[in-house]
This record gives C-alpha cells, structure tokens and sequence, in this order.
C-alpha cells in the first residue's frame, strides 16, 4: 500500500452514466467499485495530440497478458505509457470485449426511453462513449477497443470466452497513476457480456490524488514498460519520474 | 466455430477474378464486393498477414476486433467465424480454413512499439503501420474514402498463433501455419481490404523470415 495521497477532488458516476475529462501527468485516479460488479469502460487520449490514442494489442504484446492489473501500464499507440496501474484489488481487468450498443441493451434489459425514465434510461457503452468522445471533436473513427475495469473475461484453451460475475466487490478499487496528459473517456455501462438479467450496472467513484514517489516502480520490472517510460520522458523533457 | 475447423474450399485459381503476389512488406488494398470470395495463401508458412475491412462506401465502419470477438465470445478466428463491423454487421465470413486459427489481439508492428517491444535503436525499421500509412497516402481506394491514422482500428493477423491462457498470460508462440495453407472468407457487404504483409525482423514467429503471400478473389460461386 503507498502511502495516503492528497485528495485533490473527486466525482461520483451514476451507473450506466458516462463522463471524460483531463489527467495530467503526476495524478493518480483511483477508480472505486462502489456498490459492486461496475464495469468502467475507459479510452485513454494523448490531451496534446489527440492522434495518439490508448492501444489494446501494444498494451497486450509488451506485458504478455491477456488481462491488466497492478505492475501493468497501459500503452499508447506511439510507443509510450498513459498511466501505470499502481493500485489493484480487484485483480482482473478485461481488456478484449468492447462495448454494449443500443440494440444489445434493447435485447436484454428492454426498451426504455428518457420521456418515461427520465435519467433511469437504459444507457449503452457505445453511446455513452460516442457523446464523450464527441466533447473532444471525437467519434467513431476514435473509438478502438477498450479496457473494461473491474470486468473479468478468461479465455480457454480453445479461445472461448467466459465472464466472471462478481469480479468486483463493493470498495474493490484501482488506481491509475498518470505518466501522460491524458484525455480519459469513461462508460460506466454494463460490460456487453454480463449475463444479469436486469439493468443495473454500480456506479463509480473517481478520486483524483497526488501520485506518491516510486508508486510506478513495480511496472517498471518489465522491460518493455522502461523503454516506453522512456520515450514517454522524451515528450516532456529530462525531469524523470512521475512529475 | 469451434476449434480449428479445418475446412478446404473447391474454387479453383484457375477462375478466380483476381490472382496476385504480395510480396514481404509490402502493402495491398483490393475492392471486395458482396458474394466475392476472397482467398489469403500463406506461401512461405507463418507469415503474419496484418489485415483490415473497411465497408466501401464508408471508412468509418469498419472491422471491430472487439465485436468480432465479444459476439462470438471467441478470440480465435477459423472457418465459420463471421467478421463484424463497430457498427454490429458482419463484413465477412470465413467459409475455408486450412491452417485453423488467426489472430484478433496482436494487432499491427509499428516503428514506435518496436521501440518498446525490442530496443530503442529498432525505430527505423520498417512496419506494419508503415504499410498502412503508406498505401492511406497512395492508394485511390483509401483516398476516395478520406482515410487517415485516424481509421487504422486494432486488426487481424491471418497465420498468426497468439494464446491467450487461463490465467491471462498472452504469448506470440510458432504459427500453426505451413507454407500453401489458406483462410478463404465470403463478402456479405461491398468491402475495402487493406493489408500489410508484415515485415517484422524481430520475432521468432515467422523465423525471422518475411515471404510473399498470394491473393485470389473469385466472383459469387453461388450466381
């Protein structure tokens, strides 16, 4: 466990809601599972150069793994870290399954619509997406495939796929230390293969904290993740470190 | 869509509409249209072919790794594997597979991930990503549908093994693939098809050796 950080502000995420915002460099972000099983769909942009974008199979490649957790760093498609994953107690994050659409909440929860819901309505993970992204002059073309915190997918032997309910329990949390400027998008809709029957999808808490020093070092006992703190330190100059 | 559903295809080359040689590290864009057969031969065994769809009148729907993957809740592609679009539709189904898996998680070589997958000084050499940005500048194809980086998701990579064990481990590991082996898929919507066949000198899992790969379309057999 570091030690206590700075609380700097923080944001509560409804179920099935959605939210996007700036990370700078320095800050961690600790996702909490409030109530249990959230699924907290995330992109991560490159706030500077939007181009650069968060990269689920360079990610994959240079850790050889299929799920994320603490000691893990998630990567951009230019060769460099977003945030490492200083903190972790839920253990498994998915990193391979997208996001639900419209018509996939339609089929299995059912029709709702704002007129009689009002904000209960049924929201997506692809429209929650789409309207964040489009906040920042983004869409479709921007939206690659996703980690999916606090969701666990295992793969067998033959590559068939099975999700794990109750990954996450109530307070499970995960801590996202920033190495980068970072655009982050958030769903906080039902992982597309959660197999409950009624729309209900935990809501959220994001804490912004001040990053303690050395919390990356265990992501640094991967080589691949040094090499892209290094050229990650290249985009902001000699300093080292995490700010 | 079990695994490995090794399935040989009776279309003859000799019919088919278009018959060509890609060599190593080059890119390739072709036109697909719905009923078309198209056939990737694997010529030299374990050649990555990194490979993106692209739907013809629209670039901004286009092949999804993760609806590929979470609607079949299957991370291998073999015969009978439909391959979906970000928007829900199937773009494509394999219908012929001789070497029985490929790959939806490996994604494309890039100058900068060689950076970090393999050393610093790996930065000029030559990529995947390279292809693909190279055939955006060039091909009339991607430019009449107004393509950039912005349009090069997460792709297949056809002849590639990459296991995903129960634990959560991922590993590049030697292809089940064998010099003639073919993946042959059907169009179900007009398609762009933009590959590159890849150059990587790193890796073990095409012995260190790109080769040429032969690509064949036939029309609709069923017309």
């Amino acid at each position: 466990m570091n030690q206590p950080h700075e609380l700097l502000w923080d944001q509560y995420i409804p179920g099935g809601c959605h939210w996007s915002g700036i990370l700078r460099r320095g800050l961690t972000l600790r996702l909490t599972d409030v109530t249990g099983d959230a699924n907290a769909a995330i992109l991560f942009f490159n706030s500077e150069e939007k181009l650069e974008r968060y990269n689920m199979a360079d990610t994959l490649k240079s850790q050889h793994t299929f799920r994320l957790t603490k000691g893990h760093a998630c990567h951009s498609d230019m060769g460099r870290i977003f945030c490492c994953i200083t903190e972790d107690t839920a253990g498994w994050h998915d990193t391979a399954c997208g996001v639900s659409d419209s018509s996939l909440i339609r089929e299995k929860y059912g029709m709702t619509r704002f007129q009689e819901q009002r904000n209960e309505m049924f929201r997506s993970g692809l429209d929650g997406m789409l309207i964040e992204l489009g906040k920042w002059g983004l869409g479709m073309r921007d939206l690659v495939p996703n980690i999916n915190f606090f969701s666990k997918v295992t793969a067998d032997a033959s590559g068939m796929l099975t999700f794990h309910s109750g990954n996450s329990k109530a307070g499970d949390y995960v801590d996202l230390s920033f190495e980068m400027d970072t655009l982050m998008i958030l769903s906080a809709a039902p992982h597309p293969l959660d197999p409950a029957k009624s729309y209900r999808p935990g809501a959220i808490s994001l804490a912004a904290l001040t990053t303690p020093p050395s919390a990356v070092s265990e992501c640094t006992r991967i080589t691949e993740n040094m090499r892209a703190l290094q050229n990650t330190e290249r985009l902001y100059g000699s300093n080292g470190g995490a700010a | 869509m079990s695994e490995k559903q090794l399935i040989e295809s009776r279309l003859d080359p000799e019919a088919a509409v278009v018959d060509e040689i890609c060599a190593a590290g080059e890119p390739w864009v072709k036109l697909v249209m719905q009923g078309q057969v198209f056939r990737i031969v694997d010529l030299g065994g374990n050649q990555a072919v990194d490979t993106l769809f692209y739907s013809a009148s629209r670039a901004t729907e286009r092949y999804s790794a993760t609806n590929t993957i979470c609607r079949q809740q299957m991370l291998y592609l073999t015969t009978g594997s439909m391959l979906y679009s970000n928007c829900g539709n199937v773009m494509l189904t394999i219908v012929a597979d001789t070497c029985g898996r490929h790959d939806t998680l490996g994604g494309a070589c890039a100058a900068e991930s060689n950076t970090v997958r393999y050393g610093l000084d790996k930065f000029p050499m030559h990529s995947c990503r390279d292809n693909f940005l190279h055939a955006l500048a060039h091909d009339p194809v991607c430019e009449h549908l107004g393509m950039s980086k912005r349009d090069l998701p997460s792709n297949i990579n056809f002849f590639m093994n990459v296991p995903v064990t129960a634990e959560g481990g991922l590993e590049f590991v030697d292809g089940l693939s064998a010099p003639g082996k073919y993946v042959e898929m059907k169009a179900e919507m007009d398609v762009v098809v933009l590959i590159s066949n890849c150059p990587q000198l790193n890796n073990p899992c095409n012995a260190y050796n790109p080769t040429p790969i032969r690509l064949l379309v036939w029309d609709d057999p069923t017309v």
